[in-house]
């Protein structure tokens, strides 16, 4: 996994509530046995028209937002299926860092265990994110997750909470079954109590 | 004596490998469902990492989400993509000694059916998934939840998640639920009133008289939805219901040791004086049909009501949601519900293809023709559903009112096999889920129950089941 510490880059908004993992990655695209191949069809029946053509009303297939490498959406993003192929288009295209009100549970552990870091911030502080995301062309944010804050040229300046252990994994890039292999005498202490009460 | 626990706590506090401060939990898993779709790049990441499948043995496999359910194409598959992630799955558990419930063997079908009626599924067991709808298991008073492919393969590889622990809820439902509805109307009110993200961070315990009078296969139906609510799972005290479904099923402990199993299923309750991190009380006896109306599953309307104003919205944010809600689907807001006609109808899926599921549905559709022009597919929930519901001639009653009868697997609940809408296509359908293009590009799903989308699929609008003119 790619470590992330500090990431600087342009912000796109999707103006949408309860964007599921349906819309990020729809199933048709799901087929692939590689990890590999997704950001192709990342929005895919938003971006495309059924014939292929972009979808010009579509941000990410405009100007400067094609290269957004961090998103702004509205709350409970990710929901729906736990299709970790969300997490895997997401990053493919480009993206980073995710910011929206609350993220769905599934989705949240599937960016951490991918280096998409996903962090939860006031409707607020989102809407005046998402509003200098079309104003300012382009608009950055920097995003420092030593540091858990968030700036950007104009004197915004939010910090965030994130999970300490997942932000730990994120920091130095880790796999989480390399650490819990470390634990590998607890996992076999537990089997054999449990196989020492069942005979 | 010891703090009251709840269900849910019982359960945790029984698979802890271990616990550190500012550390998730290392939580033990007793059952591995696997399926084609979201496993290949786990067992690849094991291969390319030398390492093993740790406990083979607590890891079943099945093929569901993509396979075709025509008679002919479900063992040639025309997609070669699909076909090529069946043969992964073939090839993987060959490879790694994981039992794999292959199309044909009769014991086929889609995760969330088979579990339970083979008896894997059992009380106080932690079982995980690729899959959302791993919630379902939870109706057996285990601790069940979907996971993505990169925790597939911790699990694989360490038989481990690594969990920050839940909040708990409890709902409890009083009174006995309405004759003409059902707990898929039951789960749909519930997700109408908590909203999609209002379970997000608990586990719910679903309690209370009206929910211990569902069978087994309407308790699953209540559970398999709780991740519609954001919820991590859901969960319902073993009782003697439970016991009774899962007595004499092929995994289930036999002999002496069912009788043991069942004394320390028991145990698995809330204890009187254990507390919730969040409680909330409803009245079963107000119940109603419900329908969905919008692009996700909180977006719900009783059958008697008006699809809803944006003006009733909570926010700028809600009503824009609810905008475009009723521009994808076509609908304009003060419509009643019931004048909305359709083109399809799916019964169907981990959420409602059961035996009870289809019994149901027939009830309904005995005697009666499908409406002109409405397109009805009955795909059962695995090949033990199909064979049951063939004995008791229900394919029959399907067939003689003109509705189609498949071969068992998640089929148009998600559309990644041949079964899809046409754009602009309107469904009623007992799945689970009502995405933009869930059950293809720019189609129209409603959610329902059974009875009702059969109803719907004779009269080919909605209409309220609980006056149906039953036929014998």
């Amino acid at each position: 996994m790619e470590p992330i510490r500090q990431h600087r880059g342009v912000v796109a908004a999707l103006h949408r509530e309860n964007i599921d993992t349906d819309q990020i990655i729809p199933k048709q695209h799901l087929k692939r046995i590689e990890r590999t191949g997704f950001g192709q069809f990342l929005f895919f029946d938003w971006r495309y028209h059924p014939d292929g053509r972009e979808r010009e009303d579509f941000v990410l297939n405009q100007g400067h937002f094609r290269k957004a490498t961090i998103l702004v959406a509205g709350k409970n993003f990710g929901c729906g299926s736990s299709r970790e192929h969300a997490a895997w288009a997401l990053g493919e295209f480009g993206f980073r860092v995710i910011l929206a009100p609350s993220f769905a549970d599934i989705f949240r552990n599937n960016a951490g265990n991918n280096g998409l870091l996903v962090i939860e911030l006031a409707e607020a502080v989102i809407q005046h994110i998402a509003g200098n995301a079309e104003t300012h062309c382009p608009y950055e944010l920097s995003v420092d997750l030593e540091n858990q804050t968030i700036t950007d040229e104009y004197g915004l300046s939010e910090s965030f909470e994130v999970d300490p252990f997942r932000r730990h994994r994120l920091l130095h890039g880790l796999d989480e079954i390399d650490m819990t292999l470390e634990h590998e005498a607890d996992i076999a202490r537990y089997e054999q109590l449990q196989q020492a009460s069942r005979a | 004596m010891s703090k009251p626990r709840t269900l849910f706590e019982k359960v945790w506090d029984a698979h802890v490998v271990r616990a550190a401060e500012g550390e998730p939990t290392l939580l033990y898993i007793d059952l591995h469902l696997v399926h084609e779709v979201t496993s290949p790049q786990a067992f690849e990441g094991l291969r390319l990492a030398s390492r093993k499948v740790r406990r083979p043995d607590l890891t079943f496999a099945t093929i569901d989400h993509n396979i075709p359910t025509t008679t002919d194409e479900r063992f040639v598959i025309k997609d070669q993509i699909a076909a090529q992630q069946i043969a992964t799955l073939r090839k993987n558990c060959e490879a790694t000694g994981i039992p794999l419930f292959d199309i044909g063997s009769g014991r086929q079908g889609i995760v969330h059916v088979i579990g339970p009626e083979l008896g894997l599924t059992q009380p106080g067991k932690t079982i995980v998934c690729g899959d959302s709808h791993t919630s379902t298991h939870g109706a057996f008073g285990a601790l069940a939840f979907g996971i993505g492919t990169s925790e597939v393969e911790h699990v694989l590889a360490t038989q481990c998640v690594s969990q920050k622990k839940p909040r708990s809820m409890r709902i409890s439902v009083t009174g006995t639920l309405p004759e003409g509805t059902t707990s898929k109307d039951l789960v749909l009110d519930i997700i109408r009133r908590l909203g999609t993200d209002g379970g997000t961070g608990y586990v719910i315990e679903y309690a209370g008289q009206a929910v211990r009078e569902l069978t087994m296969e309407e308790r699953m139906t209540v559970c398999n939805m709780s991740i519609e609510c954001g919820a991590r799972a859901g969960m319902i005290a073993p009782d003697d219901t439970t016991f009774r479904y899962l007595e004499g099923r092929p995994y289930v402990p036999q002999r002496s040791a069912w009788g043991e199993a069942v004394a320390r299923w028991r145990t698995l309750v809330t204890d009187e004086g254990a507390t919730f991190d969040c409680e909330i009380m409803l009245d079963g006896t107000k119940l109603e049909p419900i329908v969905t109306w919008g692009t996700n599953p909180g977006m719900s309307i009783p059958v008697t009501a008006t699809i809803p104003n944006t003006s009733d919205a909570r926010d700028a944010s809600q009503r824009a949601a609810m905008l475009a809600a009723l521009e994808y689907m076509g609908l304009e807001a003060g419509t009643r519900i019931e004048d909305v006609t359709l083109d399809r109808v799916f019964i169907g899926s981990c959420t409602n293809g059961r035996l009870e599921d289809l019994r149901a549905a027939a009830r309904v559709m005995r005697g009666h023709k499908v409406h002109a022009g409405v397109d009805v597919l009955v795909v059962p929930g695995s090949e033990a559903v199909k064979r049951a519901a063939e004995r008791e001639g229900l394919d029959r009653i399907f067939k003689e009112a003109g509705a189609q009868w498949r071969e068992p697997g998640c089929s148009m609940c998600l559309g990644m096999n041949p079964d899809i809408l046409a754009p602009k296509q309107r469904c009623a359908s007992t799945s689970n889920r009502n995405f933009e293009g869930r059950q293809g590009r720019d189609g129209r799903t409603h959610l329902v129950s059974p009875a009702t989308a059969a109803a719907a699929a004779i009269t080919g609008r909605f209409v309220d089941v609980r006056g149906w003119k039953y036929r014998s």
